[in-house]
């Protein structure tokens, strides 16, 4: 009987193939949008339990002062504290944007050991005031090599930054996002005082390291205590959470994106039940033989869910293959908004089930229709 | 001393009738026959008086209102669905008008499918659907879809797919209808053997008159009622012309499982 759903999913080739060709397209979309998803999400995953980003309270665009560092750094069950601003600076032209992040690098780097650079190119990193250490794809994505100079124009901090590039970092894992670039707080600083004296000594935010997880959220209402009521009041959370906080700015373009995938499945499946059903139609005087000879409603419907099958799988296979040189030109047009593009073994394995349960839903009515013909009634109407 | 068998096909007081538009249009009425093991009998009558649904009835595929039927001394109106789709499986061989072959499977597919349904080994299988397509004279053709036989050509892979089981009553719905006159002889050539040599016992459908002299029992139909039942014995199943290349001494059984 599989080769009776064989030979009838291809009895109708220009129909079959259109209906091949949408389910392709469909869990093609499908998996490319949860990838643009899980994109947006990479932060989060990549997030450590032990990091703690503060704040200030008001809002990201404000800063909190330098002198925040030490207090901080006293209070106990802390291992490490760094700080960082945003730059929000241009390369050459402004669509060359990519993150660039002035921190305290030596504390910065030892917060996120997920970056690997190797010792030497370190070594020379901190002992160069206007050294710049900058991802394996953002190097890669420019030309840069070590030594080069690069010349930032800033946004956040009027000016031009020239710096030399000293190190390369890799991530330890492909979910690292390797398209930032790192310079020394310090060499802002100094600009900053000649420029523009009121923003000098202010940092975007501290980045806390706790000895351990359960540590987060005592430490967090410790320090948001302690400047309670002052000038710069701050909000501390996990930086799992303040990813997170950062994405629900966005979350209703990620729910259009979601609601998005599923309509496109709605559609295909529309679309197969549709083939289905006048597949199905046409074919009731062939079931109504098949009944004739012995055959039950179950042996028909396994001949119609075998075809319906048979065409969502071949759709799924063919939009899984596509899957890869899409994810692949999206991950290098769209690099610079979204630098780890990872498309997992869960979303394929999501866009081959809802194929096959695509396949399955589209037989059902088909499959009832066929198993309620009448025989002598079918059979005169065929005659 | 000759043993007397019992009729194959026992009908008593028979009634069938559909609904339409609200209303119940009788098909059949009080209709009552029997028909031996081994008989050939032809149906006829204009169109509408019922022989169609009579021909249902006796193999299955339809259910009276009213009356008894009993085939081989299984009462079909006591049958559930399934039990009359595995009894329709096993006793019953089925040849349409229009020949009814699934124009995705080559001859040799359509021949095997009733054969999906039994225990059959492949191997097996392929022997009996060689066998049937041998009996029809249409072995080189099958690896040809329904597509590429003529009207006739699919006919006898309809019949082969009928007999291949081996059943006990052979129902064939106007099987000639569709062909022209030298294709009809050979569909009637072969299902005279199937009765002669064979056995089978087979009921004709037919308005074709030269096709329904082939029988040896004929029985006529009007608006539902049964007028005449003719018997002549003289008038047995004959063939038409020797068909050439049929086997002169066939098998003394028939291809089934």
């Amino acid at each position: 009987m599989f080769k009776l759903s064989w030979r009838n999913s291809l009895r109708h080739p220009l129909r079959s193939g259109l209906t091949i060709s949408g389910m392709a397209v469909a869990v093609l979309a499908f998996c490319l949008l949860r990838t643009v998803v899980a994109a947006w999400y990479a932060g989060v995953t990549t997030a450590s339990p032990v990091r703690l980003v503060v704040r200030n309270a008001v809002s990201l665009t404000f800063r909190l002062p330098m002198s925040y560092y030490a207090r901080i750094q006293a209070l106990p069950g802390i291992k490490r504290v760094t700080y960082g601003s945003w730059v929000g600076g241009t390369y050459i032209d402004e669509k060359n944007f990519f993150p660039q992040i002035a921190g305290h690098l030596p504390t910065y780097l030892a917060i996120y050991p997920e970056f690997v650079i190797a010792s030497d190119e370190m070594s020379a990193l901190l002992q160069d005031r206007r050294g710049c250490v900058a991802g394996r794809k953002l190097a890669e994505r420019y030309g840069w090599r070590l030594g080069d100079l690069i010349t930032i124009t800033g946004t956040a901090y009027p000016g031009r930054y020239e710096l030399v590039l000293r190190a390369i970092y890799r991530g330890d894992a492909p979910t690292v996002d390797e398209g930032r670039m790192y310079f020394h707080y310090d060499f802002l600083n100094e600009t900053i005082k000649k420029r523009m004296p009121d923003m000098a000594d202010m940092v975007g935010w501290f980045m806390v390291q706790v000895d351990s997880p359960e540590l987060v959220g005592p430490v967090s209402e410790q320090i948001d205590a302690m400047f309670a009521n002052s000038l710069a009041e701050t909000k501390t959370e996990s930086e799992a959470a303040f990813v997170l906080g950062m994405i629900s700015m966005t979350e209703a373009i990620i729910l259009a994106i979601r609601v998005v995938s599923w309509l496109v499945i709605g559609v295909i499946l529309m679309v197969l039940s549709n083939t289905m059903a006048m597949s199905a139609r046409e074919r009731l005087g062939e079931y109504a033989v098949l009944k004739t000879l012995g055959f039950r409603p179950r042996h028909l419907a396994g001949v119609i869910l075998g075809e319906s099958l048979l065409l969502a799988l071949m759709g799924g296979i063919l939009g899984l293959v596509l899957t890869f040189p899409a994810v692949y030109l999206f991950k290098t047009s769209l690099s610079q908004y979204f630098r780890v593009f990872p498309l997992t073994n869960l979303t394929l394995a999501l866009g081959m089930a809802t194929s096959l349960a695509v396949g399955v839903l589209a037989a059902l009515f088909p499959a009832w229709q066929a198993s309620r013909v009448g025989i002598a009634e079918a059979l005169r109407k065929v005659g | 001393m000759n043993e007397v068998k019992p009729p194959l096909v026992v009908i008593e007081h028979l009634y069938k009738s559909y609904r339409r538009g609200g209303q119940d249009l009788p098909v059949l009425e009080d209709i009552s026959l029997t028909i031996g093991d081994g008989e050939f009998l032809a149906l006829m009558g204009p169109s509408g008086s019922g022989k169609t649904t009579l021909l249902n009835l006796i193999a299955g595929l339809d259910r009276p209102n009213a009356g008894r039927l009993t085939v081989g001394g299984t009462d079909l109106t006591q049958l559930s669905e399934a039990q009359l789709a595995a009894w329709r499986a096993r006793h019953v061989g089925f040849i349409f008008q229009f020949y009814q072959l699934i124009p995705v499977l080559t001859a040799f597919e359509n021949v095997e499918l009733p054969l999906l349904l039994t225990p059959l080994s492949r191997r097996e299988r392929r022997e009996h659907v060689e066998l049937a397509l041998e009996l029809v004279g249409l072995s080189d053709r099958k690896a040809h879809y329904p597509g590429q036989l003529s009207g006739g050509q699919q006919q006898r892979v309809a019949i082969a797919r009928a007999l291949v089981t081996d059943p006990t009553l052979i129902s064939a719905d106007e099987p000639t209808g569709d062909l022209d006159r030298d294709s009809a002889n050979e569909i009637l050539d072969l299902m005279c053997r199937l009765n002669t040599d064979f056995g089978k016992t087979i009921i004709l459908v037919t308005h074709d008159p030269e096709a329904a002299s082939r029988a040896p029992r004929l029985i006529r139909l009007i608006k539902g009622q049964l007028i005449r039942d003719e018997r002549n014995d003289a008038r047995s199943c004959h063939l038409a012309a020797p068909e050439p290349g049929a086997p002169e001494n066939p098998p003394p059984a028939g291809p089934g499982p």
